[in-house]
């Protein structure tokens, strides 16, 4: 995939040049990342998401310099670090498990890279303060990093990196060990610690409502490559591949045979009366084989046949009903033997739409069918 | 029923244990400290008189050779320090898949009698033998060097029977260090110097202090090194002690310097976890 940068800053913040990892296993060159060329802007937060072993927390190391390049070059605000060892890079991590000094106290936690880098003594115990602050962790200083719970020694392995003013600040699934209640609230946290600071952000994750809840842009990797790079609304709603619309969010996949293709909208023909209408961008051929994605929640259920449909009809049986709270999953089984799942909002009625087995019509507008690789 | 039964087990599975240090160490224990306080000879029996004049003769007489083994026992403790913490370092952080193995290559000679080791170390550093002899013959060395006999021969001795027990419990304690810690430094700023002053050797500290505990008390008491590689200018505490129960039949001065030995080195013990101080050490001495 080709990139750019959303800004035209002078340099962007982290950049990839034709960087390629290969990893040794029994004697044999293993590719870990493959063909990256990513440019990450100043004030970014950049959501590297993905599956464990896709390639992203590789990807992140080599900016931190854990790991090297096979080949390609790694630059920082413009300029070329592959090389340069981690204690010389401007980039500061923060890591899954945290790895706060366990001997030490939170003071001398956040304190070791600016002491590190020679900060007269007085302006460390400002900015520790004022850090310290930030994160909301005024008056526990003296704590041992075992005295805190996980969401505070969170805040302190945050602290202690963002105290040195990176940058870019790299964050490895941060928010990992957190509870959900505690990482809900951390996600907002981070965001408002980040517009705070200004400072770039990375965060690999593989939790894909946090990329999308946090990012402005998301590279969604799999198996070494970038499969698709855009903001959080690109790669929900528009899915560039079928990794990437099954990865993200729960998504109906629909295949079938272009039968007829018009102004810029493509018809499959499911049966007498149904079809599943999809924009192209250009016109397609008629007999093309083609993936349709549509997202759950903008599908429509009716229990009776509804009359002037100008999007996508499908009719099929409810296989199954799941109460949610805030809306009620069904799955259904077309007639064409896809089962489509179907988000219902709870916002009306406290009744459910339709029961199990009993037989249904799908619908939803034209826009919201996207198909992939087109 | 079942609830006595409860309520008895922790007591009964420590009921063996529990019998068999009552028998084989308290009860000797309070024999020794009867016997360091009474008089009498071998041929006409020993009396209980609580005469502490043995523990002031004893010492008087053999405070040289308690000083040595003091002495001895420290240099060889810090002898380790320096050998064992590279070898542990390398193991826990290289080793790799191979950890096991070179733990077991540093434990293979003392699968070997400790006796039997010993003696071969005198046929190592015999005044000819394979090893200075060669020496002496390329003129590196004068014709009339020698090392069995002296105070290198019998610490290196000490350091060599000792050293699985200094490399252990510091390699344990680095292998418990999270590598992530370790980048979390690099990543800070600190050279691989400063993270391995900062991070490494601080946590790594534990270790050292549960190794000098376990080097430092068998070396001091040490009488086999000493015996078999040293001379009467290297004499250890061990030694006199072995010899006024054995040769000497003199129990209760052998018992009053056995006990004296014990209480100087229980002192050190607790005054060196006092400097050191730490949390963490203190923890390990509690263990």
């Amino acid at each position: 995939m080709t990139t750019a940068s959303p800004q035209p800053a002078a340099h962007p913040a982290i950049e990839f040049v034709g960087v390629r990892k290969d990893y040794l296993s029994h004697g044999e060159a293993v590719p870990a990342v493959r063909n990256l060329d990513l440019a990450i802007g100043q004030g970014e937060f950049f959501s590297l998401l993905g599956p464990s072993g896709c390639g992203k927390t590789t990807t992140m190391r080599m900016v931190a310099g854990f790991e090297e390049p096979t080949a390609g070059r790694v630059m920082l605000d413009g300029r070329d670090v592959t090389g340069v060892a981690p204690n010389k890079r401007d980039v500061n991590m923060v890591f899954q498990s945290y790895a706060l000094f366990p001997h030490l106290t939170v003071r001398q936690n956040v304190a070791f890279g600016l002491e590190r880098k020679k900060v007269a003594k007085a302006e460390i115990a400002k900015r520790v303060g004022e850090m310290l602050e930030i994160v909301s962790l005024t008056g526990m200083e003296k704590r041992q990093p075992k005295e805190m719970s996980g969401g505070q020694q969170q805040r302190v392995a945050l602290a202690r990196a963002l105290v040195n003013h990176p940058r870019a600040l790299l964050l490895d699934e941060p928010l990992g060990a957190l509870d959900l209640k505690l990482r809900q609230q951390m996600q907002i946290e981070l965001k408002r610690i980040q517009r705070e600071v200004g400072i770039t952000f990375v965060y690999v994750t593989h939790d894909q409502g946090e990329a999308l809840a946090m990012s402005d842009r998301i590279a969604v990797m799999n198996s070494g490559v970038i499969e698709q790079l855009g903001t959080p609304r690109d790669v929900y709603e528009r899915p560039a591949t079928r990794f990437v619309a099954g990865f993200i969010g729960t998504s109906n996949l629909i295949d079938g045979q272009v039968s007829r293709a018009d102004q810029g909208h493509a018809v499959i023909d499911k049966g007498p009366g149904e079809r599943v209408v999809v924009p192209v961008p250009a016109t397609v051929p008629v007999g093309r084989d083609l993936e349709v994605s549509v997202r759950p929640e903008k599908i429509d259920l009716h229990r009776t046949r509804p009359a002037d449909v100008t999007g996508s009809l499908l009719s099929g049986t409810v296989t199954e009903v799941v109460y949610h709270g805030t809306s009620t999953n069904y799955t259904v089984a077309t007639s064409d033997g896809t089962d489509l799942v179907v988000f219902d909002q709870n916002a009306h009625d406290a009744e459910d739409v339709a029961s199990r087995g009993e037989r249904v019509f799908l619908t939803w507008a034209p826009q919201h069918s996207y198909p992939i690789g087109v | 029923m079942d609830r006595v039964k409860r309520t008895l087990t922790p007591y009964l599975l420590v009921l063996p244990g529990g019998l068999w240090l009552l028998l084989f160490f308290a009860v000797p224990m309070v024999t020794m400290l009867s016997l360091s306080l009474q008089e009498g000879d071998i041929v006409n029996g020993f009396v209980f008189t609580g005469h502490w004049q043995n523990y002031v003769d004893a010492i008087s007489a053999y405070q040289t050779q308690l000083i040595r083994s003091l002495v001895y026992g420290a240099i060889t403790s810090v002898v380790l320090i320096v050998l064992a913490f590279p070898v542990a370092y390398w193991i826990a952080f290289y080793g790799g898949r191979r950890k096991a193995t070179y733990l077991f290559l540093i434990l293979l000679p003392f699968f070997v009698s400790f006796v039997l080791r010993t003696i071969s170390w005198r046929m190592l550093l015999t005044d000819d033998g394979v090893l200075l002899h060669p020496l002496k013959e390329a003129g590196l060395l004068p014709g009339d060097f020698q090392i069995l006999g002296t105070a290198t021969a019998v610490i290196a001795g000490l350091v060599y029977s000792f050293l699985p027990f200094m490399v252990l419990p510091i390699y344990v304690a680095l292998e418990r260090i999270d590598p992530r810690v370790v980048e979390a430094a690099r990543d800070l700023y600190a050279s691989p110097l400063t993270s391995f002053r900062k991070i490494i050797f601080p946590l790594a500290l534990p270790g050292v202090f549960a190794g000098v505990l376990m080097t430092f008390v068998p070396a001091t008491s040490d009488y086999v090194n000493s015996e078999l590689l040293g001379s009467s200018e290297t004499t250890m505490i061990g030694q006199v002690i072995q010899s006024q129960f054995l040769s000497n039949s003199d129990y209760p001065s052998a018992s009053a310097l056995s006990f004296t030995l014990m209480t100087v080195l229980l002192i050190g013990v607790f005054a060196y976890a006092r400097a050191l101080g730490t949390e963490d050490v203190m923890k390990v001495a509690a263990r």
